[in-house]
């Protein structure tokens, strides 16, 4: 992958309606399928125990299969600090969510693995879910560098913070690179604490 | 000028301010367990790099460990699979691991503190949400993701804004039979569980200041659950008497040095904070959870709401609540039938919380037809309660004294609801499907509110037995 793979400044696709405040990581994926020493399977079982208990979950709906921007209520991705959730959503093909609110390690999480997580208004956010599940075809864009989502005609403000829109758009949330580079000042910093060197 | 505990652990561990705007932070303290690290050693693996302060680093088993037969190989052959990853892996990059041999085995958040790991003034980091239980000796300890595992091993260090801080105030004295798990289910009620996104909490007050650090750790591992990532109380002479003498805590001759930098550590008079909430300690009743998030909850003495009382965007997850519950709107909480009785995790696994919940055990017998458990946080926990006799108490009340791990918290080993069952449980997540079973059902409440009810067999008001 060459680097210009890991800007996010915008994710386009279909659209995922996902209505509800507070869907918990437990929900996303339940804790016995995190026994794998792989991610690699976590896709199959997003949203597994609510899928069966709703059959017209999103997740279940033909229409929305091969979507690529999720759009949640408040609190989404509460809870767990697990990764298997956001791996679970990114590997079922979600490239991007919209939400009023997010679980924070959620949020850092989806931002390790390049996946941008932004903020709009209730209202926008009903309008957004309507609109999908009316035209469930239509194009949907998150502009992660212009904070915004365009639909159609339609252009709703969606933000994130500037830190991790700076790593989206910059395309350095794959972190470990970044931290490295700090050097020797990772230990000189270490060598200032008393409880690094005994007191 | 005057500074919060945040501020000085925030600097003292600042390597630099990254391009994004983010802070470079070292952490001081990396916990590690079986489930959220083998993709973490595998990147490490790929990208050819070593741990970067093995010395820094500690590892234990705790979510997948079967609590009654713990011989190996594992009779579940996937939790089997991860506990091998977890050896070879630390094995392979040098780090100590508390296994089942080390007699120092527990959940990690039991663990940390118990060998006095866990130290004021340190960063703490580990792939578990519950991680903001450390904050209870005064550190700034907060859950992370597995790729962020990974940065902490190959570099000791994270990507992380600076939070901003709600002093939260519990001002008064508890009643008897009001314990610290109530306090913060209290907190949550208050605040909300998403009131607390964006912020670490630092908890105040009397209430508080008077907590022995086992009642600390309980409020303070439930922060997250408020939708703070991190939350501390300030280190105080309770915190210095709990470490001292503890296996990881500085020896004799440092001691005191030790305790004296603690001290400095703390939030300094008329330091400012950027909100700050107040609860009347008084005021708070034994607290037990009625829906599907740990903020839906009443006190023992009062009705389920109805979701017309919530604000019109929260009622859809009202009804939903209920409907998962089998509850209906104003019916009364005490009197709610349970299945399954369960004290242990990382909230409340510790002897204060046993020795509790054992003297509610003594007053009955575990009611027919209810499964009740009782799980210690740690191996350690385990030989305390031995020696002071509780597991025969329980034993004799017909409870199950089981080995220590997370247990019936996730349900990631055999320890699981079934069905559609009701569980009365001192663990910290009431959501749908937590305990094992996608239908199954969870009452929150204290380790002696959860004997309370096992002995009646319903939701009981516990202050009604220790009368």
């Amino acid at each position: 992958m060459s680097t210009t793979d890991f800007k996010r400044r915008q994710v386009s696709g279909r659209g995922i309606p996902l209505p509800g405040n507070d869907i918990d990581t437990d929900r996303i994926i339940p804790a016995r399928f995190l026994k794998e020493v792989t991610f690699e399977s976590m896709g199959e079982h997003a949203f597994e125990d609510a899928k069966k208990q709703n059959p017209e979950h999103p997740f279940n709906q033909k229409v929305y299969q091969g979507a690529s921007v999720l759009v949640v209520g408040q609190n989404f991705g509460c809870g767990s600090s697990r990764e298997h959730a956001p791996q679970a959503l990114m590997r079922w093909g979600i490239g991007a969510i919209v939400g009023g609110s997010f679980g924070e390690i959620f949020f850092g999480n989806c931002v390790m693995l390049g996946i941008p997580c932004l903020v709009a208004t209730q209202a926008d956010l009903e309008w957004l879910q309507k609109a999908i599940s009316r035209e469930p075809h239509a194009l949907v864009t998150v502009d992660v560098e212009k904070q915004e989502v365009r639909v159609g005609d339609r252009v709703i403000k969606a933000t994130v913070p500037d830190g991790p829109r700076n790593q989206l758009v910059g395309g350095t949330w794959d972190s470990t690179a970044v931290l490295l580079e700090a050097g020797a000042a990772i230990e000189a910093t270490a060598r200032k604490l008393p409880y690094v060197t005994g007191y | 000028m005057a500074r919060t505990l945040l501020d000085k652990v925030w600097e003292a561990h600042t390597v630099r301010t990254l391009p994004s705007g983010q802070t470079q932070l070292l952490v001081g303290l990396h916990l590690i367990h079986e489930v959220t690290t083998p993709q973490a050693f595998q990147m490490l693996k790929e990208l050819k790099l070593k741990v970067r302060m093995p010395e820094r680093t500690f590892g234990t088993l705790d979510h997948i460990i079967p609590t009654t037969d713990q011989a190996r190989p594992y009779a579940d052959p996937l939790a089997e699979e991860m506990a091998v990853h977890m050896i070879r892996n630390t094995k392979e990059f040098g780090l100590p691991l508390f296994d089942m041999a080390s007699g120092r085995q527990g959940i990690v958040h039991v663990i940390g503190p118990e060998l006095g790991l866990s130290q004021p003034g340190m960063t703490i980091a580990c792939g578990d949400s519950h991680t903001s239980t450390h904050g209870a000796v005064g550190a700034i300890a907060f859950g992370i993701g597995t790729t962020q595992v990974r940065d902490v091993l190959a570099t000791q260090c994270l990507a992380m804004a600076k939070p901003k801080l709600r002093q939260v105030r519990v001002d008064g004295a508890l009643a008897n039979g009001v314990y610290a798990k109530d306090v913060i289910l209290a907190i949550i009620g208050a605040l909300g569980v998403k009131g607390g996104v964006g912020y670490a909490y630092e908890y105040a007050g009397p209430v508080i200041e008077s907590m022995t650090m086992e009642e600390r750790l309980t409020v303070c591992n439930m922060s997250i659950e408020g939708g703070a990532r991190c939350g501390y109380v300030n280190p105080d002479a309770t915190t210095i008497d709990y470490l001292r003498g503890r296996p990881y805590a500085p020896a004799a001759g440092a001691f005191d040095r030790a305790a004296a930098w603690w001290k400095t550590m703390a939030t300094d008079p008329g330091a400012s904070f950027d909100d700050v909430a107040r609860l009347d300690g008084a005021a708070i009743e034994p607290v037990v959870t009625w829906g599907i998030n740990p903020g839906m909850s009443v006190g023992v003495s009062q009705r389920i709401p109805a979701p017309d009382s919530a604000p019109e965007a929260e009622r859809p997850t009202f009804r939903e609540a209920l409907a998962h519950m089998g509850f209906e709107a104003g019916q009364p909480i005490k009197g709610a039938k349970i299945d399954v009785a369960f004290v242990g995790s990382c909230t409340n696994g510790r002897l204060s919380d046993l020795r509790a919940a054992a003297e509610v055990a003594k007053k009955g017998k575990v009611a027919k037809g209810v499964r009740a458990l009782i799980v210690p946080g740690s191996q350690q926990v385990a030989k305390a309660a031995e020696a002071e006799g509780l597991h025969e108490i329980f034993q004799a009340a017909g409870f199950q004294w089981r080995k220590a791990g997370c247990s019936m918290c996730l349900g990631m080993n055999p320890d699981q609801l079934v069905g559609r069952e009701m569980s009365a449980s001192s663990s910290n997540r009431n959501f749908i499907g937590r305990q094992g079973s996608p239908t199954g059902r969870t009452l929150l409440m204290s380790p002696a509110m959860v004997a309370a009810a096992a002995i009646t067999g319903v939701v009981t008001d516990v202050r009604e037995i220790l009368r």
